[in-house]
């Protein structure tokens, strides 16, 4: 089977994606699509896009053999993709830097964007700061408790944070007052949008600026276990971190993919952000796509433990793999994702996100019972802005 | 739908050169029992098309008056069922025309084919969604049409001429122009982008064109009397209800409000005949 990873004329992943907005919308959108088709065929975006990734970010981001991890469980042998090791701690700034110069062709002054557990937010920032650009982030109140440190990363790189009060105050709220200022100011003002979720071109553009992490590490696993792995696992709210890194991996066929959903307190609607756990089609936000909602189709409220991961819908280009069979979605409690965090500090230092820990979980896993098989992880982000969080789940360290 | 009862109301109005009076209300908001008594004051007022607001968790397009309507729509227990069952009650009592005003989700998981049934048994006249383009339309449309029902599109000061002529294509009973960019809710003086826009989408349709997003006043009501053959309300109703709800003086202020805007529409007639 041949898999197409391009969307049709719309924008549609197989039947997802699509655009449904508000006609005001419609503008700005083609304008934002026109802008990006000339900006891929132009030698010169990508070789200052390049330059940034490189000098600026970071790239190319390590490839490491978790072998302390790997020993312990006593099956897979698992490499694990450094994006917590990228400048701004994610890898949200591959976005960020190619959606910046797309803003910058396009003549846009001022800079929007929504943030969850704000690694995007503050990415956004960072950018407008290199580029000088007005930067307002929208940011659910009930995320700006849990994520404090990064509001104040947010401020001192000079962008204004405006905490949404509304709904469940997390993503979803945040990206809804995004679209309510863009809608308002179009003509200065570029949206930019953290996950490859929305309208076309943004699931699209999104996937391209991050699908440098499954080219690094196809080509990192050739160079240091000379095989591709059997297996690939990251994290998925949105969908960005992972469709980055399994764009590189869907033509090969021998190399499962698997996305691991927040899995939040338990399975019960309202509990959990585990889309295709209770999940059906419909739209939110520009999209069509897997999302929890009610039999009246009023979306649901969502928990997980990680902001990143606290979202009601997944990304089209996800919805349409597992359709295909060519990706599979597995959930992770949130009392999982903590554990693998702790274990991954405590087996490699390295202290990870609890979104990417969430991935570590299903590799944890896994691991055991799949002797001689190499299993590949994508560590999204570090955990520093979670310290927080890990200390009031894991309360006896404090006390030591 | 040439003979339908939007159509029939927008030509009545036509032929006595009268703008027509579009008002909006979330149903259910404060309850689906309240939104009976709030259309029956609209109609006395002197409203001549109902948009029925169906309540959605995620209002991308609503600015927050008619955002906090849905919440309390909601809160008290709204669903689309209910919201088809109070125009079924509005409409054995009144042939005012009923637009359901909706976002897409609730009504994809309701079934379009099921939807146009039993929307149509209702006496629901026509559907328009918010976030529904033109490329995305088809078999919406279709569905619609085929149970006898309008679909209104929307056209904004930034749609291209390609875009209004779909517009045109896939509308019935009449167009709704966004007068401005920006979410629905109450502003100072109506916007210098509706004129042109009405310009622009008459080369289009030979449709009524109805104005709305931003209308609150009787001023407003005149100017928009003016350029179009309809003046749309919502945010300004939607707010008496947050302010008045519950009160026995809801419905007489609905009622006056409906009447200062459809006099000030009217204004807009007289002054062009003087």
């Amino acid at each position: 089977m041949t898999i197409t990873s391009q969307p049709d004329a719309g924008g549609h992943f197989g039947p997802y994606g699509g655009r449904f907005v508000p006609e005001v919308l419609m503008a700005p959108l083609e304008e934002l699509e026109h802008a990006y088709a000339e900006a891929r065929k132009d030698p010169a975006f990508h070789a200052e896009l390049a330059s940034l990734m490189k000098n600026y970010a970071g790239r190319p981001t390590a490839l490491w053999r978790a072998r302390r991890l790997s020993e312990h469980l006593g099956g897979a042998d698992i490499y694990i993709k450094r994006e917590d090791l990228l400048h701004t701690g994610a890898h949200k700034i591959n976005n960020c830097l190619g959606q910046i110069l797309l803003a910058k062709r396009m003549g846009k002054t001022r800079v929007i964007a929504e943030t969850g557990a704000g690694q995007h937010g503050v990415a956004t920032a960072t950018v407008c700061a290199l580029f000088g650009l007005d930067c307002t982030v929208y940011m659910g109140e009930e995320d700006m408790r849990r994520q404090r440190l990064n509001v104040f990363r947010m401020r001192l790189l000079g962008a204004k944070v405006v905490g949404v009060t509304y709904g469940s105050r997390t993503l979803k709220d945040a990206i809804s007052e995004a679209m309510r200022d863009w809608v308002t100011n179009i003509e200065h003002t570029h949206y930019l949008l953290g996950s490859a979720l929305g309208a076309h071109p943004y699931p699209l553009m999104v996937r391209d600026f991050h699908s440098v992490i499954g080219i690094e590490a196809r080509a990192q696993m050739l160079e240091a276990a000379g095989r591709l792995p059997d297996t690939v696992i990251a994290c998925v709210g949105g969908g960005s971190n992972a469709i980055g890194m399994f764009h590189a991996f869907v033509g090969d066929a021998g190399v499962a993919l698997i996305g691991v959903e927040a899995g939040g307190r338990n399975l019960t609607l309202g509990e959990h952000a585990a889309r295709f756990a209770g999940g059906s089609p419909g739209v939110l936000q520009g999209c069509y796509s897997y999302v929890l909602q009610n039999a009246d189709g009023q979306i649901a409220l969502t928990h997980s433990i990680s902001a990143g991961l606290d979202y009601a819908m997944i990304g089209p280009e996800h919805a349409n793999l597992a359709d295909l069979g060519r990706a599979s979605y597995v959930n992770c409690s949130d009392a999982d994702a903590l554990n693998a965090a702790m274990m991954l500090s405590r087996m490699e230092g390295i202290i990870p996100a609890l979104e990417s820990s969430h991935a570590v979980a299903e590799a944890i896993r896994r691991a055991p019972s799949e002797k001689g098989k190499v299993i590949l992880v994508n560590l999204s982000g570090r955990g520093d802005k979670d310290i927080d969080i890990y200390r009031e789940n894991l309360k006896e360290l404090d006390g030591q | 739908m040439a003979n339908s009862r939007i159509a029939r109301r927008f030509a009545e109005l036509r032929a006595k050169n009268e703008p027509a009076l579009v008002a909006y209300v979330t149903a259910g908001d404060p309850t689906l029992d309240a939104t009976v008594g709030i259309v029956a004051a609209l109609e006395r007022g002197g409203a001549d098309v109902i948009e029925l607001g169906v309540p959605f968790s995620d209002p991308i397009a609503d600015g927050p008056v008619i955002m906090k309507g849905a919440e309390r729509a909601l809160a008290a227990g709204a669903s689309l069922r209910g919201v088809l069952d109070c125009a079924a009650r509005i409409r054995a009592v009144s042939d005012i025309p009923i637009l359901l005003f909706s976002y897409l989700n609730p009504l994809m998981r309701y079934g379009f084919a099921k939807l146009a049934a039993d929307a149509h048994a209702a006496g629901v006249d026509g559907v328009l969604m918010t976030d529904v383009s033109v490329e995305e339309a088809e078999p919406y449309v279709a569905s619609m049409r085929d149970a006898g029902l309008d679909t209104v599109f929307l056209a904004a000061p930034t749609s291209t001429p390609e875009r209004l002529a779909l517009v045109g294509r896939f509308s019935s009973g009449f167009v709704y122009l966004v007068s401005r960019t920006g979410v629905t809710g109450v502003r100072d003086q109506v916007s210098s982008q509706a004129l042109p826009l009405v310009e622009r989408m008459r080369e289009h349709t030979s449709l009524p064109l109805a104005v709305g997003f931003g209308i609150a006043k009787a001023a407003d009501a005149e100017a928009v009397g003016r350029l179009a053959d309809g003046v749309v309300v919502g945010s300004a109703f939607v707010k008496l209800i947050e302010a008045h709800a519950g009160t026995p003086e809801l419905e007489p202020r609905i009622e006056a409000l409906a009447r200062e805007l459809k006099n000030g529409a009217m204004r807009s007639r007289m002054t062009a005949q003087a």
